[in-house]
């Protein structure tokens, strides 16, 4: 039988993450490490020292015509993504993304307290468990989305002068206003150790709330499945931000 | 342009051949102008009735903060008649440079120009605009610069700002930039500029721009940025003859290595071709001799705004303002990557106290549930 001091938990299965949001978050990965890893050879290639003669290699433009591919393919994903910020669950809601209500902020401040600073309440520790993103998650990933935007702008504005299509033409106004590519290209550089320092906090986290929560944090984002604890859920309800509850 | 209200003036082909040129040498220099400033051939014609017909264009040149390399690079354009009839003779009413007369005589001249022409006249101006102490760090004959160009801004039919001191304001806009160095377009607002950005333009764009103003009586296309396209919508990236190389991976280490020697790109000992947009590569400078890359120096990227400011002419990647001369930002992410490791190293220490509790109650629930299952 049971430990009588301990508390078996019954968890409930949750279908947090939709298929297509789970879609969006491997390509996203993937083509992230490929346009930082691309990235880096365009900005500083490596020393070939080859004896070929140039006819015979196309070394610089493989890699940079991997990297616009990624590209292209990073930029309707993150179209695709803003897209299912409306259509997509309440999980995958924009309102999880935009602080825009003081419960938002709220709900912040407590994973602040609780997951950074990790204080006490009544000298107990503190547990805070929101099902899909918590706020503080939620608004870094808004921050992401910016860069995301800033990358895009600054991105396919290098590239337009090198286009034919109206797609990427489209992005000319951006190195213009910005006064010129050589600032641009900067941005674009600066930008993409964003992504890096994301990355290591991102998998870091996803093991810290797995392994203190225990509630599949990781595997989440396999088949969208998260498990929460039966009292949790029902006192959940109302503590993420929930527009069908706003309807 | 109504032409028929100047004073009688010579045409522009009277004047080639009081110079002694041939008819023959005429017509090769209209086909090259017409070639430089991006025409079809069928439009030879059209250049040449306009040089034939129409008489010189009033011009008045003026140099503020500058070094004079733009007018230099001009008189040095491959054909002797760009030389010998655009600058000699348009500019004769007006260039502290080449002017023969000066002193009182000069300002005569300009104020002449201003008056008789007025609405009619270009107005080319080199270097940039002094704005600090009431624009005390450039005077010529007793008014600032800003005085002059407004005043000469207000009756030119159009305003061409050569080089990047006109342009963008150069190098001695440079932070801090202590005199407060202004390019043209962001003083004078109600007339068409055409920017020629350079340090200095090539002889041929400058000359390109005045034959593309006097054949169809109005500014070329510009872009986004102000630049004729004809010569400023590529970059010398993509016309350089090196550009093999890149493609293939195929760089220069270092300026004497054997890479150096074979010719490889200049890209990874910093060369701003690719970020630059001018017509270097297919133009090239002294008569088509050659420019700097062909010469074995990366670009530096002198017609592009700020690229005094924008970091080092030997490396890629720019400075990182406040983090010394020496960092760059992989030497800011880098040390970024070690802090945020530390941090979540911390974190994950922290967690481990901070949560014992319910990491201890996660793994008795685990331990009682496989437990039960044994049994």
């Amino acid at each position: 039988m049971a430990n009588k001091y301990l508390h078996i938990h019954r968890l409930r299965r949750v279908y947090v993450w939709e298929l297509p949001v789970r879609f969006y978050h491997w390509l996203n990965a993937g083509v992230i490490l490929v346009l930082i890893i691309t990235g880096f050879f365009i900005s500083n290639p490596l020393a070939l020292m080859s004896n070929a003669e140039a006819t015979n290699q196309y070394t610089m433009g493989w890699v940079r015509y991997i990297h616009f591919i990624a590209a292209y393919l990073f930029f309707f994903n993150f179209l695709f993504r803003i897209y299912w910020g409306f259509v997509g669950n309440k999980y995958a809601n924009w309102r999880q993304f935009i602080p825009v209500s003081k419960r938002f902020f709220k709900e912040m401040w407590t994973v602040f307290k609780i997951d950074i600073l990790m204080l006490k309440k009544n000298g107990q520790q503190q547990d805070h468990l929101s099902v899909g993103h918590n706020a503080m998650a939620g608004f870094i990933y808004f921050l992401t989305f910016i860069v995301f935007l800033i990358q895009c702008l600054t991105g396919f504005g290098l590239y337009a002068s090198m286009s034919d299509w109206w797609l990427p033409k489209m992005f000319a106004w951006f190195p213009a206003m910005l006064g010129g590519d050589i600032v641009t290209r900067q941005i674009h550089h600066w930008a993409m150790w964003f992504f890096i320092l994301f990355a290591v906090v991102h998998v870091y986290l996803v093991f810290y709330h797995d392994y203190v929560e225990g509630r599949g944090e990781i595997s989440s984002m396999g088949g969208g499945w998260k498990f929460i604890e039966e009292d949790v859920f029902e006192k959940n309800k109302h503590m993420t931000p929930n527009p069908e509850k706003n309807k | 342009m109504t032409n028929e209200v100047l004073p009688k003036q010579p045409t522009y082909y009277e004047e080639v051949q009081r110079k002694g040129y041939s008819r023959r040498d005429f017509v090769r220099f209209v086909s090259m102008m017409t070639a430089f400033i991006g025409l079809e051939q069928s439009a030879i014609g059209q250049v040449t009735t306009a040089l034939e017909t129409k008489p010189r264009l009033p011009v008045i040149w003026l140099h503020f903060q500058e070094c004079t390399c733009c007018s230099e690079s001009f008189i040095r354009s491959s054909h002797p008649i760009v030389a010998d009839i655009l600058l000699d003779k348009i500019s004769l009413d007006y260039t502290e440079t080449l002017m023969a007369a000066s002193g009182f005589q000069a300002e005569e001249a300009l104020h002449n120009t201003m008056t008789k022409y007025k609405g009619q006249y270009i107005l080319c101006v080199e270097g940039s605009v002094p704005l600090a102490a009431d624009g005390v760090y450039c005077m010529i004959g007793g008014k600032t610069s800003l005085q002059i160009l407004e005043e000469a801004a207000e009756g030119a039919a159009a305003v061409i700002a050569w080089g990047s001191c006109a342009s963008n304001g150069c190098v001695q806009s440079a932070k801090p930039n202590p005199t407060k160095a202004t390019p043209i377009h962001k003083i004078i607002k109600n007339k068409p500029i055409i920017k020629v950005p350079g340090c200095p333009p090539i002889g041929e764009v400058m000359a390109g721009v005045i034959v593309h103003y006097l054949t169809f009586g109005r500014i070329p296309e510009l872009d986004k940025l102000g630049r004729p396209k004809a010569f400023y919508s590529k970059r010398v990236h993509d016309t350089c003859y090196r550009r093999p190389f890149y493609d293939a991976g195929l760089f220069v280490e270092s300026f004497d290595d054997a890479n150096a020697k074979k010719g490889y790109c200049l890209y990874k000992v910093g060369c701003k071709g690719p970020s630059t947009y001018n017509a270097c590569g297919v133009m090239k400078w002294n008569n088509g001799t050659s420019f700097p890359i062909q010469s074995g120096h990366p670009c530096i990227g002198c017609s592009e705004e700020n690229f005094w400011d924008n970091g080092r002419f030997y490396e890629r990647g720019s400075s990182f303002a406040g983090f010394g001369i020496e960092a760059d930002a992989d030497t800011f992410g880098k040390v970024a990557l070690g802090i945020t490791g530390a941090a979540l190293v911390g974190h994950a220490v922290a967690t481990n106290i901070g949560k014992s509790k319910f990491i201890k109650e996660h793994q008795q629930e685990g331990r009682e549930s496989e437990h039960e299952l044994k049994s």
